[in-house]
């Protein structure tokens, strides 16, 4: 919807802007086109235009129009069959209180916009510059900024005090992305640099696109002195940012204010809706249609009672004139419309609202889902959907900084067949490595990283006696590698590196005594045992997917030249020189050991070459590398032969670490049958490995099916296979559930139904296998066998296959979805399931800031849907079934008096009991048991997550459920209304008075209705706080207390018009008579259902009720971790490489080291890597490195 | 692309500003009592229930038992009843005599009751149609009745005080009651103070503030039906005159159900304050109020109460059975409890 001022902007004649011309320092000019000034207003109202406009929104509500409907209704004479005052009173305060709401919100958003508005900035005004408040910044400005500052506007960057007329900026406030970007001013801006003079007369005019949303497009030129230069999104800087790391700059104002691309982005995102709310809407569409029919039975009982007995009783009440039985009948459809309007439970939807808030609330405050180390506490960031946390039946989950913290550790190595990293007791058995034990001290390393840990002592100690192996070991890990070093302050080296592991690497060897120092594209200079040495950098053989392995070959001062290679084991294995085959079979035997145990591996291998092959090499190498044909295979080539007969120094083993519980967590939720699949980026090796270590595939499983076909035909071979092994008796054609589903059960949608599978099956499948599947044809197949298996693993997968595989699972299966990630690439996921939660505190605020909850770890997923999801669950669907009930007896009780009052719409109860019912008596009760209500506590729901299982078959709140509170208030409202009848008939008082009057008759049903309720939740609690016995006893207490004082005398004196139920609760329950009738009533409609409920928990008990039992038996379980599955020793081969092209070139080139020319020409070819253009700021440290290289 | 770079340091620790606060309420960790539906206390307590309804019913019913009624009909629809002659339409004053002998003491104090079927005060729009202010005493209203009160609003242009269709359909019959002593009647006393309710009598309802109360009535019409206005209603006594007349306000006081009965006088002086005795009675009627139009019938009744009030058995009797139908539900329950016992282990 668009917001109202854009109707109000086009009434008053501004036209949509297509295209946007302005002029720098023409203020004039600018002015003509009536841009909008940089002046924001986030708040929605003023003093004057709060109450008309916030009514206006208010009532755009269904729930509120139809009060005011019915408040209509009520003021026409002819069919007011309750007073004005029922519907006003619930409708004023609900109206109040959002009122307030709405007013408290808009004051502080009042504040934030004063506060913004008045910032101040540098402008450029008649040749000076002069500070200015940022709301009085126009379009065509000129503006400088300093270091530190917020960009008040969207600018086109000008000039700035960096080099390259670069600045750097944080874009935290935008994007949520707290690493830091280049923008790059345009070269014919740049050189105006700090020239105030020559800013006051120049002239730039901007031709560019209209305001628009798009954070990473810009689209316009810049004509300066008759030169048009193109604009990219490069050049400009948006309002939100932070300037950083640069002195100052200048910036032409482009968009001002609301045309800013951030006030442009901050609509209201995608609403979301869950399950219940659908069905809510059904059934209170159902009930409609149900209140309309039993009005027209009503009204057509009228028309007959009217030609029957009301003809009849004109005596005593005439017909008025020009009313016939028709019409009088139509008068009293409405009528009913008005004393039935309870049926329909439009205050449901402002108690759910609470209710979710509440139970949002509880997340927020969970400190068992805060993470210290971040001080970071889990969100709900919507508070719409917490009844579905607890029936989610797919987990998407990425990998990478979801399941595994991203943080490589490098754990073992095996240095000439000799291996690290373990340690043994004094039997010579290996001894499981705890926290607590004693590390290993660097302190004789003034360089280590104090944050390395390795507990193997042997290691050092070969280090430092100078085992020329180990030496060499750790010198390759130096000097193989595209790290680069930032050190800001002497002895503080920080390294940046593409890929953790490499990073892991290189922490490593700095540890060990051979610290990488620093890098020039010609050399690297490492610190060696204390001794700064400076190997000439000759080449990079950069790593490629196909390749797997990297090559560098350097130059020791002493001349040596040696080639170092790390790579995957079995290329490496195939490239050794035949010496090095006893060894390597020592190697191998160890790399299987550290494959078994899920860490990812790497094989270390050198070569010394001589001088004169090298040259000969770098000769045919440089022709390569500028030929036009085929560089690339020619390159490879080159490698190929450079890259052989080399000699085994030895094997990493660098732990991807997972997050803390993850195992635990995924063995819970499998448990509790939710599906885990877990779509990542990595490739199918790795994904595999953590799958194990994460207890996604376990070993127990029947079997794990790979699915990597490339052709379609292929794919759907290989996943029919797989279906057919997993359930040979399986249908050929998968079995589609026809569901109903929308308004009025219209609409008609298929579910696939799901196969019944023994055991449990893995299924991995990797991208391009799921861009096959993924396709129209193949998408059932793929997903009927997937869901048959309880865990798949998706690999090489797209952000956008991360999207579809959800939107697939969400189309054929009905069941609830939910995303976990934590980077940008898994926005689309998350945004497309039912519930997206975001891992935040790791990189980047994308994934959190498009996620409807934000967990710290991946481990609070457990606590979130097992506890909380599953309470919120469970508290909705008591509350929806209760509210149901309530009603429902409170509105039928009408329909049987209807027959013994002449159909006259005559309601039942007084009329303020009607106003208050829902408001006041029965409110807080069930408010408290959707709050507080717990079925078990949170112990007990880990240990027995299969408490989980009902809310994925929506088993608490159905159609049969919503038909049984049916059936059930209408028992109860028959024994509400025939009780009473027949007791009260002609009875009377102790004293002989009258007692079956119509008021003693209301308020003894009325009284019996709020026992009966309150009995009912009563039985339905089953977590009894104070608060509790608070509000169901205070709710008794206000009751009659309310009762009595509106049929009180005092009362009664100032309003004799409106409570004339006077004296009635005095005479009427101060008779024993009364209280019997009460007592049988209530009883009789409680009875059958207490006895009901213990006959289905003995015959039929279900999870909880089993439960309930255990916990009121037992202690408190202590929460047993299942022992870690023995792992199975296989050659999972993996190998620490990132998984996009190696940055070798970037790393040698010269524009990113910051000079602006090279030295001498570069010895290798330098194609342009992608990575140059798109990302720079990755590197922004180096440029602090000093200029002479060899100096460090 | 993916593309991610990775700092080797962390995050400070220490700071703990968001971290939530550790309170049983916010954790959700509130002391609560669990209670469950357990056999232990489902089954002695459906029995305890079920026996103490037999009980009670038993009590109800035996005190019931010992309530005397005695209900006579006078409507006249069958040729041989009295008041047939006064069914006529032609009939104005018209009274006929019902004769009846009670065998025993009809204890008292004995409550004298006319009652009416079919009869729909609980019609909305018959309820609806009064005029609260008026009957407070407000004068200013007996000016301009409320328009709720149509049809009987005005007539002949002059408001209508008391206004409104419950006010003007007023039950207008009257009785006496006679015990024929040796072919003498002998006039049983009425007392016709107190009949309704203490908050009606002395709050609700109230006369203005003039006297005489004539004077109130200035420019008003009776109801149309009536046959003398609100201010005549009791002429011998001023504490039951106007509105706070007590008949009036037992029939403004206006019934939950179409077949109800009404307090119309009570028997408690002087030779009668022990009860009717054994004998012949006559009861004279002055047929006024019609009611065979909509097939009313119209109907005295003498009763005595006791601490539950008039008689209804249907209390008593609906113990009896609820009570047992807790005691076979306790066993069976017990028995199904037996046979299945809820599954101790999962």
């Amino acid at each position: 919807m668009k917001p109202l001022t854009y109707y109000w902007n086009r009434l008053r004649g501004n036209k949509e802007e297509k295209e946007r011309l302005l002029r720098a320092n023409d203020r004039s000019f600018n002015l003509s086109f009536h841009y909008a000034k940089n002046e924001i207003k986030t708040s929605k109202y003023n003093i004057i235009t709060f109450l008309p406009l916030n009514l206006y929104v208010q009532f755009t509500r269904l729930a509120n129009v139809y009060f005011l409907l019915l408040l209509i209704l009520q003021l026409i004479p002819e069919i007011s069959s309750l007073p004005w005052f029922t519907t006003a009173v619930p409708l004023v305060i609900v109206l109040s209180i959002t009122g307030v709401k709405d007013a408290n919100d808009d004051i502080k958003r009042h504040k934030s916009d004063r506060q913004v508005n008045n910032r101040t900035v540098e402008v450029l005004v008649n040749g000076k510059l002069k500070e200015e408040r940022w709301k009085n910044v126009q379009v065509g400005d000129i503006l400088k900024l300093q270091n530190n500052h917020f960009v008040p506007a969207d600018l086109l960057l000008l000039s700035s005090s960096e080099p390259l007329n670069l600045v750097y900026v944080e874009t935290a406030d935008l994007d949520g992305e707290t690493n830091l970007k280049v923008k790059q001013a345009l070269t014919v801006t740049g050189e105006l640099g700090n020239d105030i003079e020559a800013y006051s007369t120049f002239t730039g005019e901007v031709r560019c696109e209209h305001p628009n949303n798009r954070l990473d497009k810009f689209k316009g030129t810049l004509t300066v002195k008759g030169q048009t230069h193109g604009l990219d999104n490069d050049k400009v800087l948006l309002r939100g940012c932070t300037l950083r790391n640069t002195e100052w700059c200048f910036g032409l104002v482009i968009f001002g204010g609301p045309d800013t691309k951030l006030m442009q982005n901050s609509g209201q995102s995608k609403f979301k809706r869950t399950r219940i709310d659908h069905m809510m809407n059904i059934l209170v569409l159902c009930i409609c249609g149900f209140l309309v029919t039993i009005c027209v039975i009503l009204s057509i009982g009228n028309s007959i009672w009217e030609t029957n007995e009301g003809s009849a009783f004109t005596v005593f009440l005439p017909h008025l004139p020009d009313i016939s039985v028709e019409l009088s009948s139509f008068f009293i459809f409405w009528s009913y419309i008005i004393v039935l309007n309870t049926v329909v439970p439009i205050s449901l939807y402002v108690s759910v609202e609470i209710i979710r808030l509440g139970n949002s609330f509880f997340i927020d405050w969970d400190r068992k889902m805060y993470y210290p180390k971040k001080d970071t506490p889990a969100q709900a960031r919507t508070t719409t959907l917490n009844e579905e946390l607890g029936q989610i039946k797919y987990i998407f989950s990425d990998k990478t900084g979801t399941l595994t913290q991203n943080i490589m550790t490098f754990n073992k190595c095996s240095i000439n067949g000799k291996p690290y990293g373990e340690l043994y007791d004094f039997s010579g058995h290996k001894v499981k490595i705890l926290k607590k034990m004693e590390r290993v001290d660097f302190s004789w390393n003034k360089l280590a990283d104090p944050k390395f840990i390795f507990h193997d002592h042997s290691l050092v100690e070969t280090v430092r006696e100078g085992n020329s192996e180990a030496h060499a070991f750790f010198r390759l890990l130096a000097l193989c590698h595209t790290v680069m070093p930032e050190e800001k302050k002497e002895g503080e080296l920080n390294y940046q590196a593409q890929s953790p592991d490499e990073s892991a690497l290189v922490t490593a060897a700095r540890n060990f005594g051979f610290v990488f120092h620093c890098r020039t594209p010609e050399t690297i200079t490492v610190m060696e045992m204390g001794r700064n040495v400076v190997y000439e950098l000759v080449a990079v053989l950069d790593f490629s997917n196909v390749r797997k392995r990297m090559s560098v070959i350097v130059r020791s001062p002493e001349g040596k030249i040696t080639l170092f290679c790390k790579g995957a084991d079995i290329v490496i294995c195939e490239r050794l020189h035949p010496s090095s085959d006893k060894l390597m079979e020592a190697t191998m035997k160890h790399l299987n050991e550290y494959a078994g145990d899920g860490l990812r591996t790497l094989v270390l291998a050198y070569k010394d070459l001589d001088e004169s092959y090298l040259e000969g090499w770098r000769k045919r190498h440089h022709e390569a590398s500028i030929a036009m044909e085929e560089r690339e295979e020619r390159l490879d080539d080159l490698y190929e032969e450079i890259e052989k007969d080399m000699t085994l120094l030895g094997a990493t083993a660098v732990e991807d670490k997972l997050q803390d519980g993850v195992p635990h967590t995924i063995e819970q939720l499998a448990e509790a049958d939710i599906k885990i699949w877990v779509l990542t980026g990595d490739k199918q090796e790795t994904a595999e490995n953590i799958g194990y270590a994460c207890n996604i595939l376990r070993e127990d499983m029947n079997e794990v099916f790979v699915v990597t076909g490339n052709t379609a035909e292929a794919v759907q071979k290989e996943l029919k296979e797989a279906r057919q092994k997993m359930c040979p008796q399986a249908a050929a054609m998968p079995s589609m559930k026809k569901s109903h589903g929308g308004l009025f059960w219209l609409t008609k949608t298929k579910y696939l139904q799901d196969d019944k599978v023994d055991g449990e099956y893995g299924l991995i499948i990797n991208g391009s296998s799921l861009a096959f599947a993924l396709e129209e044809d193949l998408e059932l197949e793929l997903l009927r066998t997937a869901c048959m298996c309880q865990t798949v693993i998706c690999c090489r997968v797209t952000p956008l296959q991360k999207a579809q595989v959800v939107k697939a699972v969400k189309k054929y299966k009905q069941a609830v979805t939910l995303s976990i990630g934590d980077g940008a690439n898994d926005v689309s996921m998350i945004k497309t399931a039912h519930i997206g939660v975001g891992i935040s505190g790791q990189e980047g605020m994308q994934a959190v800031l498009s996620s409807d909850f934000s967990l710290a770890q991946f481990r609070y997923l457990q606590r979130l849907l097992l506890v909380h999801g599953r309470w919120s669950y469970l508290r909705m669907c008591k509350f929806l079934r209760y509210f149901f009930l309530k009603n429902f007896t409170f509105t039928f009780v009408h329909f049987w008096y209807a027959f013994f009052c002449g159909f006259s719409a005559q309601p039942v109860y007084d009329d303020w009991f009607s106003t208050c019912y829902n408001l006041v008596y029965t409110a807080l009760p069930v408010l408290a048991l959707s709050l507080f209500d717990q079925d078990v506590n949170s112990h007990w729901s880990f240990y027995y997550p299969k408490l989980y299982t009902p809310g994925q078959w929506n088993m608490y709140f159905n159609r049969t459920s919503f038909l049984l509170c049916i059936m059930q208030s209408c028992y109860n409202s028959i024994i509400l209304f025939f009780i009473p009848y027949a007791a009260l008939h002609d009875t009377v008082r102790q004293d002989g008075r009258e007692i079956a009057d119509y008021q003693s008759f209301a308020i003894l049903l009325q009284t019996c209705l709020i026992i009966v309720v309150n009995a009912q939740i009563f039985l339905d609690t089953w977590y009894w706080t104070g608060i509790n016995h608070f509000f169901l006893w205070g709710s008794m207490a206000a009751y009659f207390a309310l009762t009595f004082t509106m049929n009180s005398n005092g009362l009664f004196f100032i309003f004799p018009t409106m409570f004339q139920f006077l004296g009635t609760g005095r005479n009427s329950l101060n008779q024993p008579n009364t209280w019997l009738i009460i007592f049988l009533t209530c009883l009789l409609c409680i009875l059958p259902i207490v006895a009901l409920r213990f006959i289905f928990i003995q015959t039929s008990p279900t999870i909880n009720d089993k439960v309930r039992y255990k916990m009121r038996r037992d202690e408190i379980p202590a929460i047993s971790l299942r022992p870690p599955a023995t792992r199975r020793v296989s050659t999972r081969s993996s190998y620490a490489f990132s998984h996009s092209q190696g940055y070798g070139d970037l790393v040698i080139s010269q524009k990113f080291l910051g000079k602006k020319t090279p030295r001498r020409p570069l010895l290798f070819g330098q194609k342009d890597h992608p990575l140059a253009e798109n990302q720079p700021q990755l590197f922004r440290s180096i440029t602090e490195e000093p200029e002479e290289p060899q100096s460090c | 692309m993916n593309m991610r770079f990775y700092r080797t340091t962390m995050k400070e620790e220490g700071n703990s500003a968001n971290r939530p606060s550790n309170t049983a309420f916010t954790q959700q960790r509130l002391p609560a009592w669990q209670p469950m539906l357990s056999a232990g206390v489902v089954i002695p307590g459906f029995l305890l229930i079920g026996l103490a309804f037999i009980g009670i019913g038993v009590g109800l019913l035996i005190t019931s038992r010992s309530i005397q009624v005695l209900e006579l009909d006078y409507t006249g629809t069958e040729t041989s009843s009295p008041c047939y002659q006064c069914t006529m339409s032609n009939q104005s004053n018209c009274v006929c005599k019902l004769s009846f002998s009670i065998g025993t003491l009809f204890k008292g104090p004995v409550f004298f009751y006319y009652g009416l079927t079919n009869y729909f005060q609980n019609q909305r729009k018959y309820g609806v149609s009064k005029d609260f202010n008026q009957l407070i005493g407000d004068v200013s209203y007996f000016k301009s009745p409320s328009s709720d009160c149509q049809p009987y609003q005005r007539v002949n242009g002059k408001p209508i005080v008391p206004c409104g269709a419950i006010a003007n359909s007023m039950f207008n019959d009257t009785f006496k009651l006679y015990q024929i002593i040796n072919g003498k009647e002998e006039l049983v006393p009425f007392d016709g103070k107190g009949i309704a309710w203490w908050t009606d009598y002395n709050i609700k309802y109230r006369n203005p503030d003039y006297t005489p109360l004539k004077n109130a009535f200035n420019d008003t019409e009776k109801p149309v039906f009536w046959t003398k206005p609100a201010y005549e209603l009791d002429t011998s006594d001023a504490s039951n005159n106007g509105f706070i007349n007590q008949d009036f306000l037992v029939w403004m006081r206006r019934a939950a159900l179409p077949n109800f009965r009404k307090l119309y006088r009570r028997i408690t002086e002087g030779n009668y304050k022990d009860g009717l005795p054994a004998g012949n009675y006559s009861l004279e009627i002055s047929y006024n109020y019609p009611v065979i139009s909509f097939e009313g019938t119209k109907k005295v009744t003498f009763s005595n109460v006791s601490w539950m009030g008039g008689q209804n058995e249907f209390l008593g009797i609906a113990y009896l059975v609820i009570g047992s139908m807790c005691v076979v539900m306790s066993v069976v329950m017990l028995i199904v409890y037996a046979k299945f016992r809820f599954p101790e282990e999962d």
